[in-house]
C-alpha cells in the first residue's frame, strides 16, 4: 500500500510540501492531528508529521516538512509520482476548538505548518485571531499568505531583521499579552526552546497556552512510551495524550534532552545518506 | 484378562516403533543443538538450530503413546500429540504435520515459543516418571522439527465458495492470523487491519529474531495472502476508523478484535523519563521491527548502544530485552527482579539461555530511582534489597523491601519490562463494548463481545498471555463468526 505523491513543491531552502494519497485518513482527520510516515518498510524510520490539510475529493493529505535529517532529506528528494511506503493516521487528539474570544497564535519556523489548520479552525469558530510568525530570516519564512487570509492581525518577526520586526516571537507575544484586554488563549507551536520561552511569557500574563509537542516517536499509538514527557510532574505520552498540552505544565528542559537522545547517530545517518545520494547523482550524470 | 490387556498394550507399542515402555524410558532425551553462547551473543541468528532427523526419530521413540494422553490436556488447542509423534517415529512427516495442523495453524511458531514446560510437557508421563519435567518428551521441539521440514510448503488451504459476507480482523497477531484463516476457509471476504507497517503482531515486533526468525512468520502471512485474505497495514482501528464505522459504513458483517495488550507499564519512579530509559516495547520494537541493530548498515532507526544496561523484570519480555542488549554490544547486562528465580514467569529455557550469554541476575532487588547526569542521561540505578514475605493473592510470596538497603549500580541504559496492559484506544472509541477493570474486553466462551457481530480473543481478552492461547481463542471466535454469518445469510435470503 504505497502512497503516491500527487504534487510536491519547495516553500523555502529547507521546507517542502506535498499532497499525498492517503484515502484512508481523510475521513477521520481533524486539526491538530498527525500521521506517521516511513519512506521504506524494511529499513526506514517512522517519523511523525502534522496533517497540514486534507482534500477529501482527491483523497489526499498535505504535509509540510523541514529537512533536518535522513528521513526528511529522503522525503525532500522524492518527486511527484513517487511513493511513500507507509502513512499511519490520523493520530493524536484533535485540537480543542471553541470560541475563546481573542486568540493569539504563535508559529516559529516549521511550527507554522501545524499551526495553520488550527488557526483556520479557530477562525471558523468565530475567534478574533492575532498571528505571530517567526523565522530566522525572510527567505525561510513560510505560509505568510495563507495566514494573512485568515488572521485579523499578523505580526512577523525575523531573527536577523531581514523582514518584519527584528527579534523573537516571544517579544511580540509579550507585547500582545500586555494589551488590554489581553488575549483569552494562546496557541504556540515551534521548536521546543521557542515554546518554552513563549510559555514563560504567557505564564507571567496568566494567558492559558496550548503547545503542540514534537517528541521522538516510534508507533504513535501508545505502545512504546518513547514519546513520554513530564507533565505536571507525571509522565504523559505525547502521541495519545497529546500532541497538545497546557504549555505551563510541560517540563521543556527534560523534553529537549530527550529530543537530543540520538543526536550523534542521526548525524551519522544523515551524512551517510548524503554520500549515498551524491554517488547516485554522479552515476546518473556520468560524473566519475 | 490382565494378561490380555498387557498383550494389546505391547502390540500397540510395537506398532508405534516396536519398543516396550521400559525400552523407551532408556532412550536419553535428545539435546537441542544450539549455537555456542559466546558465538550467538554476537549475532542475531536463531539460538536453537533444531533437531536433526536422527534426533527427532529418537526423541519420538521416547513417547509411550499413553492411552489417556495426559499431555493433550496441557495443550490449550488440544493437539493430538501422541499421534503426530508416532508418525515422526515412523518417518511420516507429512502426515505428522497434517495432524498438528488440524489444531494449530502455526506449529513452527508454537514449537519454538510455547511455554511447554507449563503446558503439554508438564503433564507428560515420561517426565512424571523421572520426576523431572526436563525429561518429558520434547513435544515442542518435535513440532518444530516437522514444521521446519517445509513438507507442505506449496499447499494453500482450501477456501470455500464465496459467501458475500465481509469479515474484518483487527490486529495481525497469532489470534488474528488464525481467525482470518478460519473465516476465509468458510468462504468469507476477509480483511486484516494492522496498525504497524508489517503484520505478525508480537511475533514480529516483540519476540526477537534469535528466538523466532521473522521469515517463519512471513511464511504464514504469505499463506494467508495466497488464500485471498487482504492485509491492510498502517490502519489503526479507533483512529483511522472506528469499529462502528467498519460495520455501518464500510460494509463489514462481523469483526474480530485481536489487538493484544500493547501498552507498557512503567514503575513510576524518579528519573524514569531520563534519556536511556526504555520500555521493553520500545527497545524491542526498535531492534526487531525497525532493525535498529543494522543502524549504520542500512537501517535508519537508532537505538542506544549501551555499555552497561539494567533490565527490570522477570518475564519473557525481560529475557528478550536483556539478550537483545547483549547482542547490541553491552558489556554488562543486569537483570533486576524483586523475587527469586523460582517465581520468575519467564520460560526456563530463556532464563538458561540468558545466563549462558552472560546476563547477570540480580534477584530480590528492585529499583527505587534512576539517577541521571547533567544532560539527563542515565548514569546509575538505585535499588533496594528485598525479602520474600507472606503469599499474595496469586499464591506467590510477596516481596518486601528491606528498609535502608539502598545501593547503586552504574548503568547507562535502563529497560523496563514490568508488564503490558491493553491499549485503551478501542475502549475510548467503542462505547457499546464492555471491558473489565483491567481494560480487557469481556467475552463469553464463544468469543462473543457485548456488541453484536463483534468478537474478540488473545491478549486483549486475557491480558498478556501466550501465542498458543491467542491462537486458540482466534479459532473459537472464528467458529462463532462462521456460525453467526451462516445464520445471517439464512435470514437475509
Ligand atoms: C506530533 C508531531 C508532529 C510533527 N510535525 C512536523 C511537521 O509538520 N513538519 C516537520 O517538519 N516536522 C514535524 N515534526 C518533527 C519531525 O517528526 C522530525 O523533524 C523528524 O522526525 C526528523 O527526522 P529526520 O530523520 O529527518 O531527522 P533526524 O536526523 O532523525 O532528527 C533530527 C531531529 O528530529 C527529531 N526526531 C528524530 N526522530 C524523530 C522521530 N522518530 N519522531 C519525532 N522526532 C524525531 C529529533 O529531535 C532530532 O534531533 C513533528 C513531530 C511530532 C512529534
Ligand atoms: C517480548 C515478548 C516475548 C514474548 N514471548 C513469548 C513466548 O516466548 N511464548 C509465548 O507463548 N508468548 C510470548 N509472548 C506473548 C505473546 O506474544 C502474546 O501473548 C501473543 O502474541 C498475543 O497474541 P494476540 O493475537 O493477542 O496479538 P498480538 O501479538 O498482541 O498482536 C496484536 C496486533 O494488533 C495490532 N494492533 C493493536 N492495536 C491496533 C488497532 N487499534 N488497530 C489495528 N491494529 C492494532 C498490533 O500492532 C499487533 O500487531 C511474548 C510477548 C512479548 C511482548
Ligand atoms: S501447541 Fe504448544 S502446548 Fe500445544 S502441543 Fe504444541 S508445544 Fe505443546
Ligand atoms: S504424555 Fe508424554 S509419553 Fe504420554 S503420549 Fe503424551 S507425550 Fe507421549
Ligand atoms: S510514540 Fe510510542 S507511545 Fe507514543
Amino acid at each position: 500500500m504505497a502512497h503516491k505523491i500527487i504534487s510536491k513543491s519547495q516553500l523555502s531552502e529547507d521546507v517542502f510540501t506535498a499532497d499525498v494519497e492517503a484515502g484512508h485518513i481523510v475521513r477521520a482527520a481533524k486539526a491538530g492531528q498527525f500521521v506517521i510516515i516511513s519512506v521504506n518498510n524494511e529499513f526506514g524510520e517512522r517519523i511523525p508529521l502534522t496533517i497540514a490539510g486534507v482534500n477529501p475529493q482527491n483523497g489526499t493529505i498535505k504535509i509540510i516538512w523541514q529537512r533536518v535529517g535522513k528521513t526528511t532529506a529522503h522525503l525532500a528528494d522524492l518527486k511527484g509520482g513517487d511513493s511513500i511506503a507507509a502513512i499511519v493516521g490520523p493520530l493524536g487528539r484533535p485540537t480543542h476548538i471553541e470560541n475563546f474570544g481573542a486568540v493569539v497564535c504563535v508559529g516559529g519556523g516549521i511550527g507554522a505548518a501545524p499551526l495553520l489548520p488550527i488557526a483556520k479552525a479557530l477562525k471558523e469558530a468565530g475567534n478574533k485571531i492575532t498571528v505571530i510568525l517567526g523565522a530566522r530570516s525572510k527567505s525561510i519564512l513560510i505560509l505568510e499568505d495563507e495566514f494573512r487570509k485568515i488572521s485579523d492581525e499578523i505580526i512577523i518577526t525575523t531573527d536577523d531583521g531581514s523582514y518584519g520586526r527584528k527579534g523573537f516571537v516571544s517579544e511580540a507575544l509579550a507585547e500582545v499579552c500586555r494589551r488590554t484586554p489581553k488575549p483569552n488563549q494562546a496557541f504556540v507551536i515551534g521548536p521546543a526552546i521557542m515554546m518554552k520561552v513563549c510559555c514563560e511569557v504567557t505564564k507571567e500574563f496568566a494567558v492559558p497556552t496550548q503547545v503542540s509537542l514534537n517528541t521522538i516517536m516510534v508507533d504513535g499509538t501508545g505502545m512504546c512510551g518513547g514519546c513520554r514527557i513530564e507533565y505536571d510532574g507525571k509522565p504523559k505520552f505525547v502521541c495519545v495524550d497529546g500532541p497538545e498540552f497546557d504549555g505551563h505544565k510541560v517540563n521543556f528542559d527534560l523534553m529537549m534532552k530527550r529530543l537530543a537522545a540520538y543526536k550523534e547517530m542521526e548525524k551519522t545517518s544523515y551524512e551517510q545518506y548524503k554520500k549515498h545520494v551524491c554517488k547516485i547523482y554522479r552515476r546518473r550524470t556520468g560524473d566519475g | 484378562m490382565a494378561n490380555d490387556n498387557k498383550q494389546t498394550k505391547q502390540n500397540n507399542n510395537r506398532e508405534a516403533g516396536g519398543l516396550t515402555a521400559a525400552e523407551r524410558y532408556k532412550i536419553p532425551p535428545q539435546d537441542m543443538p544450539e549455537q555456542a553462547p559466546e558465538q550467538r551473543a554476537r549475532n542475531f541468528e536463531e539460538v536453537a538450530t533444531g533437531f536433526t532427523e536422527e534426533q527427532a526419530r529418537k526423541e519420538a521413540l521416547r513417547c509411550l503413546g499413553c492411552k489417556n494422553a495426559p499431555c493433550v490436556k496441557g495443550c490449550p488447542v488440544r493437539i493430538r500429540i501422541k499421534d503426530f509423534i508416532a508418525e515422526i517415529a515412523q518417518g511420516n512427516y507429512k502426515k505428522s504435520l497434517e495432524i498438528i495442523k488440524e489444531n494449530s495453524l502455526l506449529p513452527a511458531v508454537c514449537g519454538r515459543v510455547c511455554p511447554q514446560e507449563n503446558q503439554c510437557q508438564e503433564q507428560c508421563t515420561v517426565g512424571i516418571k523421572f520426576k523431572d519435567i526436563a525429561k518429558s518428551v520434547s513435544i515442542g521441539r518435535l513440532e518444530r522439527f516437522v514444521a521446519d521440514l517445509d513438507v507442505d510448503d506449496k499447499d494453500t488451504p482450501k477456501v470455500g465458495a464465496p459467501t458475500d459476507r465481509k469479515v474484518a480482523i483487527i490486529g495481525s497477531g497469532p489470534g488474528g492470523i488464525v481467525a482470518a484463516a478460519d473465516t476465509r476457509r468458510a468462504g468469507h471476504d476477509v480483511t486484516i487491519f494492522e496498525a504497524f507497517h508489517k503484520p505478525g503482531g508480537v511475533m514480529v515486533y516483540g519476540i526477537p529474531e534469535f528466538r523466532l526468525p521473522k521469515s517463519i512468520v512471513q511464511k504464514e502471512i504469505d499463506t494467508l495472502t495466497r488464500m485471498g485474505v487482504k492485509i491492510v497495514p498502517n490502519f489503526v482501528v479507533g483512529k483511522t476508523s472506528t469499529i462502528e464505522q467498519l460495520l455501518k459504513e464500510d460494509g463489514f458483517d462481523a469483526v474480530y478484535i485481536g489487538v493484544g495488550a500493547g501498552l507498557p507499564k512503567f514503575m513510576n519512579i524518579e528519573g524514569e523519563s531520563f534519556v536511556g530509559v526504555y520500555s521493553a516495547n520500545e527497545y524491542l520494537t526498535r531492534a526487531n521491527l525497525m532493525r535498529a541493530y543494522k543502524f549504520g548498515a542500512g537501517a535508519d532507526t537508532p537505538i542506544a548502544r549501551s555499555k552497561k544496561a539494567a533490565v527490570i523484570g522477570g518475564g519473557n519480555v525481560a529475557m528478550d530485552a536483556a539478550r537483545m542488549a547483549v547482542r547490541l554490544g553491552a558489556e554488562k547486562v543486569y537483570l533486576i527482579y524483586r523475587r527469586t528465580e523460582k517465581e520468575m514467569p519467564a520460560r526456563v529455557e530463556e532464563v538458561h539461555h540468558a545466563k549462558q550469554e552472560g546476563v547477570e541476575f540480580h534477584l530480590l532487588q528492585n529499583p527505587k530511582r534512576i539517577i541521571g547526569d547533567e544532560n539527563c542521561r542515565v548514569k546509575a540505578i538505585e535499588c533496594l534489597r528485598y525479602k520474600l514475605g507472606e503469599p499474595d493473592a496469586s499464591g506467590r510470596q510477596r516481596p518486601v523491601a528491606i528498609a535502608g538497603s539502598e545501593f547503586q549500580i552504574e548503568v547507562d541504559c535502563v529497560i523496563v519490562a514490568v508488564g503490558n496492559i491493553p491499549n485503551p484506544l478501542i475502549q475510548q472509541t467503542s462505547p457499546e463494548l464492555k471491558f473489565n477493570e483491567e481494560g480487557c474486553i469481556i467475552v463469553d466462551e464463544k468469543g462473543r463481545t457485548s456488541m453484536e457481530a463483534v468478537y474478540a480473543g488473545g491478549d486483549i481478552v486475557t491480558g498478556a498471555a501466550t501465542v498458543i492461547q491467542a491462537m486458540g481463542q482466534g479459532r473459537t471466535a472464528a467458529q462463532s463468526i462462521n456460525e453467526y454469518l451462516q445464520q445471517k445469510t439464512k435470514i437475509r435470503s
